[in-house]
């Protein structure tokens, strides 16, 4: 049975993945001869509506493209608006941008540490039932969770589709009271996220290593998140405005997506893992102390071992969050005007699962002539691919079941977001 | 007596409205406890067969597969509810239903040829019965945990139908429209906020969309007086829920204003 020559893997519907997505594989005379990741994530034009509508929306609109990373797009979109008018925000407005993707950072990686990625670790279908053995666990990583919700609602205003962000800032700023309220929150969440790093320690990692290039955002003097220039791990460097320059979506037939590559160098990966092995020498010295804890290392470049990075940015988030919260004065005026005029822009920010590119181009009246969007997954998909063919091809001693499953976690380590996927395509699979 | 089970479904649709179950941090685990959930991908890979207790719908139908697969989810569903704009009234998506389809696939993809997809994208009750209707875009956790409580029980879920107006008097804002003049969607749209925008010195912008009972023609007035052009009442219209009636409805007062 598990030593056929020719054989087709199909897992219809990804689970504890946020959005739709399949996998295929397909195995001829004992060799990977195919293995594509699906997006069947039914396509809804972002790009294409956001043309005619005022500078002042795409905060809102882009937020609607994840639900579970909504920060990472109004943070992106407002970069690429204010560097089209030629606006900077500075001072405590932009702390409390920092102080809002911290809460997106702790409240998607803990979503995906404990609900989607550990119960495979461990040898459950989910979380829920993994809680029946380790409730303690589970609650603990639902409390984090929570923490990092909280800062959504009070900076935010709303955890999922946060309200109060515009172009300029905020619409009303936090007041010292809740920050306070929050703080003392955060200081529990930070032995919670300590646990957490020294929990996902325990786990048993399969040996695999991957050599892709790497891909984020770095800025000199602190971990990247809401600004700073490209990096990779191949010593390419270059600014925002320069994205598009060095990343090339390319549309190949009879595959699902856009297969986003560096010119002239090929696949890269971003995310992080990425962000741990460019930036690592920027992490606060307690985070970088769990990375040396948990053994870590200089680099991470085993996917399975992702979910180590993202409990060690859990606790430089937690840590980051309750610094920003110590140094707050609430700003007499929560935004920077904004004015518009004939102008592109460029804006890049750290999603949790990525670099997330945004490019729109106004008109003198304030209105959006053209509008891109590069999402984290749709950077990854080549290398995930690319992953699953070697780990594949290494385990066809194995049952379909069990192959499945393994393949199924595979996909798991890299978090993907398919809802996110704004130009991920819809075709139709040929299972036969 | 076996627990009811319960299935999540999703459409087209960006994961926020099933993932407000998962951010019900507090009750996740002792709901847990009185369902069985049966099919929850975001969640789970064990999928259990129906039919089922409850379905929760995520997303708008924007494929033909998708017109086919939410008929089989209402015949495997006893009760079937929709979460949110997109399930709904079509989303932020159904901006497509006012444009060219072909020109935004090809504004969107290299090879629009392989993109399937329809011209529109329309809410779950345009295809299939609807039990319950909550809105939110996306939905509001208090409002959500209320629904699946009141289906257990067996009652009908108390999601009040008035404006967002109300809300800001029960929780004490100054009206923004008349305190600085900001244009404000609260007096055509369902409450279930909490009236967030407003209590942010900001209109609400209409994300729960239409109330049980909306005047579009006096609210395209009131969004005049904030200094509106048609323009941009139009888009103020055509955001989250731009398919609701009482949006469309809006979307045409100002179309009939730039016209005049």
């Amino acid at each position: 049975m598990t030593h056929r020559p020719d054989r087709t893997l199909d897992v219809r519907a990804l689970a504890r993945v946020e959005g739709e997505g399949a996998m295929h594989v397909r195995v001829r005379a004992g060799a990977v001869e195919q293995v594509r990741l699906e997006i069947y994530e039914p396509p809804r034009f972002f790009e294409a509506f956001l043309r005619g509508r005022r500078y002042t929306e795409p905060p809102d609109i882009t937020a609607r493209i994840c639900g579970i990373c909504p920060v990472a797009y109004q943070m992106s979109a407002c970069a690429a608006i204010e560097d089209a008018c030629g606006v900077q925000v500075d001072g405590a407005v932009a702390d409390l941008r920092r102080l809002l993707y911290c809460g997106e950072w702790i409240e998607s990686h803990v979503l995906h540490i404990y609900l989607l990625h550990a119960p495979d670790f461990l040898g459950y279908p989910s979380a829920i039932d993994m809680a029946k053995d380790h409730r303690d666990v589970v609650e603990r990583g639902l409390a984090l969770k929570k923490v990092g919700n909280e800062i959504m609602e009070v900076v935010g205003g709303r955890a999922i589709h946060p309200i109060n962000v515009r172009i300029g800032g905020f619409y009303r700023a936090p007041s010292r009271q809740q920050m306070t309220a929050l703080a003392a929150k955060l200081r529990v969440a930070l032995d919670q996220a300590l646990d957490t790093a020294r929990w996902v320690a325990g786990f048993e990692f399969p040996d695999f290593h991957h050599d892709h290039e790497m891909l984020a955002l770095s800025e000199p003097g602190r971990y990247a998140i809401e600004r700073g220039s490209v990096v990779t791990t191949g010593g390419l460097a270059f600014p925002v405005t320069a994205f598009e320059e060095h990343v090339i979506e390319e549309h190949i037939e009879h595959s699902t997506a856009l297969h986003a590559h560096l010119a002239g160098r090929g696949r890269y990966l971003t995310g992080p893992a990425a962000r741990y092995t460019l930036n690592r020498a920027w992490l606060s010295p307690l985070a970088r102390q769990v990375a040396d804890d948990i053994g870590l290392g200089e680099r991470c470049d085993n996917p399975y071992r992702s979910i180590l990075v993202r409990a060690v940015e859990v606790v430089y988030a937690v840590e980051e969050a309750l610094r920003l919260i110590d140094e707050y004065e609430p700003p007499a005026v929560p935004y920077v005007d904004v004015q518009p005029r004939a102008a592109t822009g460029y804006g890049a920010t750290e999603a949790p699962r990525g670099t997330l590119f945004h490019r729109y181009a106004l008109d003198a009246d304030g209105l959006i002539t053209s509008a891109r969007i590069v999402p984290p997954t749709s950077q990854n998909q080549a290398s995930i691919e690319e992953d699953l063919r070697r780990f594949v091809a290494d385990r066809l001693h194995l049952s379909d079941h069990q192959l499945t499953h393994d393949c199924e976690q595979a996909i798991r380590n890299y978090d993907p977001c398919i809802s996110c996927a704004t130009h991920f395509l819809d075709l139709t699979v040929d299972r036969s | 007596m076996d627990a009811p089970t319960l299935a999540v479904w999703k459409f087209a649709s960006c994961d926020g409205c099933q993932l407000t179950l998962l951010d019900c941090e507090d009750e996740l685990l002792a709901l847990a406890g009185r369902v069985r959930v049966a099919h929850f991908l975001e969640a789970s890979r064990e999928v259990l067969p129906g039919p089922y207790d409850v379905s929760l719908v995520e997303g708008s139908i924007t494929t033909a597969e998708d017109a086919e697969r939410i008929r089989r989810v209402r015949e495997d569903s006893r009760t079937l509810v929709t979460i949110g704009a997109c399930a709904t009234s079509g989303g932020v998506q159904a901006l497509r239903n006012f444009a060219d389809v072909e020109e935004f696939r090809s504004v969107v993809y290299a090879h629009p040829e392989y993109i399937s997809t329809l011209a529109t994208s329309t809410p779950i009750s345009a295809h299939v019965d609807v039990d319950f209707e909550l809105r939110g875009c996306p939905v509001d956790r208090r409002q959500l945990l209320e629904v699946i409580t009141a289906l257990l029980v067996g009652r009908k879920p108390n999601i009040p139908a008035h404006s967002v107006c109300f809300e800001c008097k029960q929780r004490g804002n100054v009206c923004v429209v008349v305190a600085h003049g900001a244009a404000c969607l609260g007096p055509v749209t369902h409450a279930g906020c909490g009236a967030l925008c407003p209590a942010h010195n900001r209109g609400c912008y209409g994300c729960f969309g239409p109330m049980d009972t909306p005047n579009p023609q006096a609210q395209a007035g009131l969004l005049r007086a904030t200094g509106m052009s048609d323009d941009d009442i139009q888009r103020a219209a055509r955001t989250f829920n731009v398919s609701a009636p009482t949006f469309i409805e809006l979307s045409r007062v100002a179309t009939r204003g730039k016209a005049s």
